[in-house]
Formats: C-alpha cells, structure tokens, sequence
C-alpha cells in the first residue's frame, strides 16, 4: 500500500481527495487502480501524468516501482521548450 | 530498458573537454542545409492564405477564380484536411491552427492555400481566393478576456478545474492549483508584507530561421516530409494523424535548424504542405515570411500576475501566494499551471499558494518557449523577493540563501528535493567578484534567481562500428544546442577512443526507433544515457569478438582504454587488441559490429541558476543598456563546456531582449502591429555585454556521468534580475515587461512628480 498525493486539480477529479491509499507496486498498476476506483481521473491520465518518486519526476517510465514508505506525488505532465 | 542510469562518480578523458564543433564548418560557409535549403525537381511553391481580422466566423470560401488561374495546380481549405483527430482534443486544436475551420480565431490564422509554378502565381492565386467573413467582436487583453463583458472565443469552453462545474462558457479554459500550508496563518506571522500586481507581454521565440519544408506525397501513398524542426518523429505523428496516413509510410528528414526554442515542437504548416502535394501530385515548398512566423507562429503567453510574500523581521519567509494568468491564443493550454508550478519552487516555504488561469484571447496559439511560463512568474516573485529583502533591511542575497529550497524541502510544486543546486549558486554570486565591482552614477546591480525542471523521454541510438574502426553514432533528437558533438563525446568516452573518430548524425524517422523531440532540456539528458547503453553493448560485442581471435573465453577479455585485454595468469602473453584491430577483422568473425539502444529516459533532475546583472539607466530618455552580465547555474556535469556556456549565454541573451525591448504590439482591430525584426526588436551582439558563465557541477543522480539539462533554465533568472537592477539605478521599481523606454521614462517622471 502506497500513500498517493495529488495536485489541486487532480483532487477535484478524485471526488475532492488530496491522499488516496492504493495497492500499487508499480506506475502502471498505480494508473490502473486509479483510474477503476476513481473513474475521474482517467481523462487525466489519458492526456498525461507525471509521478514523482521521492522526488524524481518520472514521466514515461510505468515499470518504475513504488517502494513502501516512499512519497508519490502526481502531478501534471509538462511541456518543454 | 536494461541499463542503470545511475550516477557513480568517476574521471574522464573526453567529457568535459572542448573539441571544436563538428557541424561549425558547414555553418560558416553555408553548407550546412536549412529548412528552406532543400529543393525536389518539379517542385511547386505553397503559399497560404490569413485572415485578416481577429475574430470571424468563415460563411463561404469561394476558391474557383485561383483554381482556374494558369500556374496553379492545388488550391486547398479547411475541407481537404478532414477532422481525423478521433477525440483527441490537442491534435484538433493543431489541426484547426493549420487550418481554420469554422472561424478565424486570430489576425493570421490559415484560411486556405495554393500549389503554384512559382512565387508570383502563388501570390496572384491567394488574391482570386474569396472568404466571406462575418466579423465578430474580439479581445486580446489577458485581464479584458476574463470579464463576463468579453466576448467568449468557444462556447464548448468551461472552465475545468472549478467545482462546481460553471453553468456558462468562458475564456477561462482551466483553474489550477498548487501549494501546501496555510498561507493566512503565515502572513499573520509576518513583520512585512508586499504585495504588487505584474504584466509581461507576449513574446515571440524569434528564431532566425522561418518555418520551412518541402513535403512529397507519391501516388502510391508513401510520402516524404524534409523540415525543420525540433522533433521530427513527432511531426511525422501529428502529419500522419493529420492526413490519415500510416507514420511508416511518412519519412521525416530533419535539416538544421536555424533556433527553435519551443516554437518548432508541433506543426503550423507542414500538413498544408502534405495536403497540397496529395492534392497537387507534385512536391510542395512552404516557406513561412518573417510576417507569418510572428502573425502565426510561436509566441509565449502575454501575462497578469499578483504576487505576495511576507517575512520575519529575521528574514524567514512566512507565506507566498501568487494568481498568475496567461493567455493561450485561442486554444485550450496549460501555461499558467506550469507557471504556478515553477513560480515559488526556489525556496523553502512552509505556507504557499499559487492559482492559475489559463486564457483564450484572439492571439496566435501560445507555443512552448524555453522553460515554458517560468520567466514570467520568477519575474515577478524575483521583483517582490527583492523588495521585501530591502523592506527587513536584509541584502537580497543573504535573504534568498536564507530561504533557499534545499534537498529535503518540500517544493512549492509538491514533491520533495533530492539534491539541488540553488544554495550552490546563491553562495557562488554572494562570492563572485561581480557583486563587489564599483558602479557609477544612474548604475545599478540586481540578481534573481530561476528554476526548470528538465525532461528525459523516449530515447533511441544506433552505434555502428566501421571496418575501419571509426564510429557512426545515429540519433533521433534534433541537434539545437551541439549535442552531436556532446554525444560523440560521451561515445568516446564509453570506447575509450578519440573523439575524431565519432561521428554523430540525426537519422530520419524511417531509420531509427521513435524519439521524442528535443524539449524540456532533454537532448543531451536522455540521449547521452541512450549513447551510453549503446557503446556499452558495442563493447560486448567487442569483447566477444576479440575473445575469438583469441580463441578464448569472452569472460576472460574486459574492455580498458579502447583496447580488449585478457585477463587471467592464463592469457599473459596475449597483447592488447585495440577497437581498430577488433574492427578490421570483423567481417571474418560475425560480421559488422554496433551497438542500440531503446530506452526512456527519466529521472532528469530539476535545474536552478542564478544571475548578475549591472544596467546603466538613461534618465533622460528612459533607455537601458545592460554593462555586465553572469550567470551561475547548475549543470550536473558540462559534456562540453564550451556548448554549455553557450547555453548559458543564449538564455540570459533572449531574456535581456524579453525584459528590455521585446512585445507583441497589437491595435484596436486585434491586428499585429509589429510583426517584423525591425518593429520587434531582439537584441543584436552591439546591444549586449560579454555574457560571463559559471558552471556548477552538482551531480544528477539518476544519470551515470551525472548530467543534468541546461538549456532552458537560463532564460529565467533575466526578466527580475534587470528590474531589480533597474529599480536600484533609478528608484522605481518595474512591474510592466518589457521595461522600453517609454515605460521606464514615465516611471522616473512619476516619480520626480511626487
């Protein structure tokens, strides 16, 4: 089980939570699980989330594991110049 | 992806020297092929049709008199580039700014375009072609878009983000919001406080080299695009989406490129360009004017921005909050948000708040522009710092250092700090010689401080071995900045070879894997990582192959300074065998020799520098010249020093001429006013000192040499370093961009007014 925070606007998709709890041991299972327990945030993911893990921003990479203890923090999938 | 990315540190041979680079020769002499540089036999000319108004619903394009026009061979609207984008609601936004559909949504926007001999015709075609328009009102202010009076741009727009759902459409596309604390609490604890309302106006990217492509589609649906561009594997997918095509049968060539910096990350006009040789059976040449690239094309968000921040009379910040607004053009975006995001993530804060909103107006649609949205937020975070710091009677510096994010912080942004670089660059400027040079009269100095966060992503090389033992190294991210040259350094530092034996190249999109394009700072991030994981498995195969000339065991021969050696008490009278040798004789022991990789590339570590800057003020006229520049920022590891100073230089270059001189001008018609070099002035090498650069070299550790992104970062810090200075010559402080002439001179007239 790993403690999940989301940003502002995420939250208002996820029924107004800021933490959710999931069973996740990885990014792709994370997203999985998000998005059947919080049909709201499934458009967000489609368009794109980042993870943060322990402060790594990690964009593309959904094999990455979630250790236990660790911090995830979703947050919007940004653009460059 | 098999490889550990992991930093461990190490000396090198080839990183961090300075070869000359490979790609300057073709470049002086003009040999080095531009967008606009290729040409096909029987190629047609492009040219496009724009609106000249603002806003306006399109009742009836007539384009019979230019289709019977001698010459002309392809004339084409919004109804030869179908809506194939199945749902997907960025990729229609991209088609409708190629292509309008129902309305014309900006001063610029594509309404229709012609395949023709040659210019002139092309020209005669545009006029025959009749748009019946019914204008409708317009507006291109960010803070006058957001009134309930203002005519709304897309009424299928509520505002997401906001619960609950509005019942009316708006300009106001999205809310977001980020931060952690109570900031009321904090501001209750404060001794001071300052609160000021900021402006920066829009501007453009101002790549010297225009949009440009020729584009070839065969009878037998097979089609080739050569462009210029900062991704060509995502051009040949938004094309191949765009025109229904398979992305296998569309091959993309990238040719230098003239800058880009975020304006070249999606299409504008190659599917016309696709879509009139479908249609003409020829290949078409499309070539944006200077006019179109600033109408059309590119710009950064124009911006509204309240800040406030309160401090202890100790100098801890208690509380900051920030409402930023920028405008998107008329599509839907996500600018604010990361201005939001990156606006306070250089301090330690315990209370923060940022809101953003973002924008439609009629503008051209915003395109990404080095480090997206975040100069326009430190400008005026980096304004309200300073003066908040000159309120408690603290030195700007001493203040920044005490408030400094660190590893452990909480960002603003939300995550946690692993090891950054912004207490590093603060103590490197507080040490700087700069900072204790004497200024004269009407002279002033100020710093600021910047952030970005950097990117990896989807990453893939090819590293082919010649029989003659040199080495080709194909890549898939375009070369902005001297990457091939950082890349053959880092392929030379894997071989243990010189790095003259490298050469680098960018393949097409039809002979190497997908690559995203280069955005974010990634180029030399994620495609060093990817040089790295190839060479290492070239060097497997070396060693195997030396192993057979050997006749032992592969386990028995590491790879040590370019050369396979055997190890073992067994193996003592074997010599070294050098990647020339292993080379030569590959053809008798399996074959060519390479090494790929595929990999996504993440973990780029977050970036922050710090600048200096002296400006002198001229009271009578209002005019700024910047005397001496410095910037300090944090690389992980300089691949190439010299390019990585340029970096450096090239940010803060663009940002003077953001601060200073540059905006978009727009009349009371919602027309550009100024879309040309000599009416939007960047600054030329005469308007700018010697940019001084000081790297630092805080190891990323998510990367094996340690590298971080440096590209964007340095385009932060200018905008609120020259305020600052601006307000310690002349005693007023700044809050419109960019500070010309006439603004600074009416402030100092305010001023002497009383």
């Amino acid at each position: 089980m790993v403690e999940v925070t989301l940003w502002g606007a995420l939250g208002a998709a996820a029924g107004g939570k800021s933490k959710i709890d999931v069973e996740a041991k990885d990014i792709r299972e994370l997203f999985r699980k998000l998005a059947e327990q919080y049909p709201g945030l499934e458009p967000h993911i489609e368009r794109g989330i980042a993870v943060a893990i322990d402060g790594v921003i990690y964009r593309d990479t959904w094999s990455k594991e979630l250790p236990q203890g660790s911090e995830i923090f979703l947050l919007p999938r940004l653009v460059g110049g | 992806m098999n490889f550990d990315p992991r930093y461990s540190a190490r000396s090198f041979n080839s990183v961090g020297t300075r070869p000359i680079r490979p790609d300057g020769v073709d470049k002086v002499t003009g040999r080095a092929r531009y967008g606009a540089d290729f040409n096909m036999a029987g190629q047609l000319v492009g040219r496009i049709l724009r609106s000249p108004h603002a806003h306006a619903r399109i009742r009836k394009i007539d384009t019979s008199k230019a289709q019977m026009l001698a010459g002309v061979k392809a004339v084409i609207t919004a109804a030869d580039l179908p809506d194939l984008t199945d749902g997907d609601a960025a990729m229609y936004d991209i088609l409708d700014n190629c292509m309008a559909r129902k309305k014309a949504l900006y001063d610029g926007h594509a309404v229709a375009a012609v395949a023709a001999v040659d210019a002139r015709t092309a020209r005669q075609a545009l006029k025959l072609i009749e748009v019946d328009y019914e204008v409708l009102p317009h507006v291109t202010d960010v803070d006058e878009a957001m009134k309930h009076s203002a005519p709304v741009l897309n009424d299928s727009i509520f505002t997401e983000g906001v619960e609950p759902r509005p019942a009316k459409p708006s300009n106001i596309s999205k809310r977001s919001q980020f931060g952690h604390g109570d900031t009321e609490e904090g501001f209750r604890h404060a001794d001071k406080i300052v609160e000021r309302s900021f402006r920066t106006e829009q501007t453009h990217q101002g790549y010297i080299e225009p949009h440009a492509c020729v584009a070839s589609v065969s009878s037998d649906g097979t089609a080739d695009l050569w462009v210029c561009t900062q991704g060509h594997f995502v051009y040949r997918q938004h094309c191949a989406q765009l025109l229904g095509m398979e992305a296998s049968k569309l091959r993309v060539t990238s040719s230098e490129i003239g800058g880009g910096f975020g304006g070249k990350t999606h299409v504008w006009a190659e599917p016309v360009a696709l879509a009139l040789s479908r249609k003409a059976g020829r290949p078409v040449k499309l070539v944006m004017t200077r006019d179109e690239v600033f109408r059309a094309s590119g710009p950064t968000s124009a911006t509204s921005i309240d800040v406030r921040i309160g401090a202890r009379k100790d100098g801890t910040i208690t509380a900051a909050e920030a409402t930023l607004r920028y405008s998107c053009g008329p599509f839907a975006g996500t600018w604010a948000e990361v201005g939001a995001m990156t606006a306070f993530a250089c301090y330690r804060l315990e209370n923060v708040k940022t809101i953003g909103h973002e924008v439609l107006v009629n503008r051209p649609k915003t395109a990404a522009y080095r480090a997206p949205s975040a100069p326009m937020a430190a400008f005026a975070v980096e304004s309200v710092i300073d003066e908040l710091a000159k309120e408690i009677g603290m030195d700007p510096v001493d203040f920044r250092i005490r408030n400094a994010a660190q590893e452990g912080t909480r960002s603003s942004y939300g995550p946690v700090y692993g090891p950054i670089g912004i207490g590093p660059t603060l103590e490197a400027v507080k040490n700087h010689p700069h900072m204790k040079a004497p200024l004269s009269r009407n002279q002033g100095r100020g710093m600021a401080c910047g952030f970005w966060f950097n990117f990896g992503g989807q990453t893939c090389t090819d590293l082919n071995i010649g029989a003659d033992g040199s080495v080709s190294l194909a890549v898939g991210t375009i070369d902005v900045g001297g990457s091939r040259a950082s890349l053959s350094l880092i392929a030379a530092e894997e071989l243990g070879i010189a790095y003259e034996q490298v050469k680098a190249v960018v393949a097409d999109t039809s002979s190497l894997g997908y690559n995203d394009m280069t955005d974010g700072s990634r180029g030399t991030f994620s495609t060093s990582m990817a040089t790295i994981s190839a060479a290492r498995n070239a060097i497997k195969t070396l060693r195997e192959r030396a192993a057979q000339m050997w006749d032992i065991s592969a386990d028995d021969v590491a790879w040590e300074k370019g050369h396979a050696v055997a190890k073992g008490g067994k193996h003592g009278n074997l010599g070294k065998l050098s990647l020339k040798e292993i080379a030569a004789a590959s053809g008798t022991t399996g074959g060519p020799i390479a090494g790929h990789s595929e990999l996504v590339a993440d973990g780029a570590g977050v970036s922050f520098a710090t600048h200096i800057c002296d400006i002198e003020v001229d009271p009578e006229t209002g005019a700024t010249r910047v005397l001496r520049y410095t910037v300090v920022q944090d690389a992980g590891k300089a691949v190439h020093p010299t390019y990585v100073e340029g970096q450096y230089q090239g940010g803060a270059a663009q940002g003077i001429g953001w601060a200073l001189n540059e905006e978009y001008i727009y009349g009371k018609d919602g027309r550009l006013q100024n879309p040309g070099f000599l009416d939007y002035r960047i600054p030329v090498c005469s308007d700018l000192p010697m940019i001084d650069t000081q790297i630092l070299e805080i190891p990323n550790p998510n990367h094996p040499y340690g590298v971080r992104g440096v590209g964007e970062t340095s385009i932060v810090p200018p905008l609120a370093a020259i305020a600052n200075a601006l307000s310690n010559a002349a005693g007023v402080r700044m809050t419109h961009i960019p500070m010309s002439p006439p603004r600074v001179l009416a402030a100092i007239e305010a001023k002497q007014a009383g």
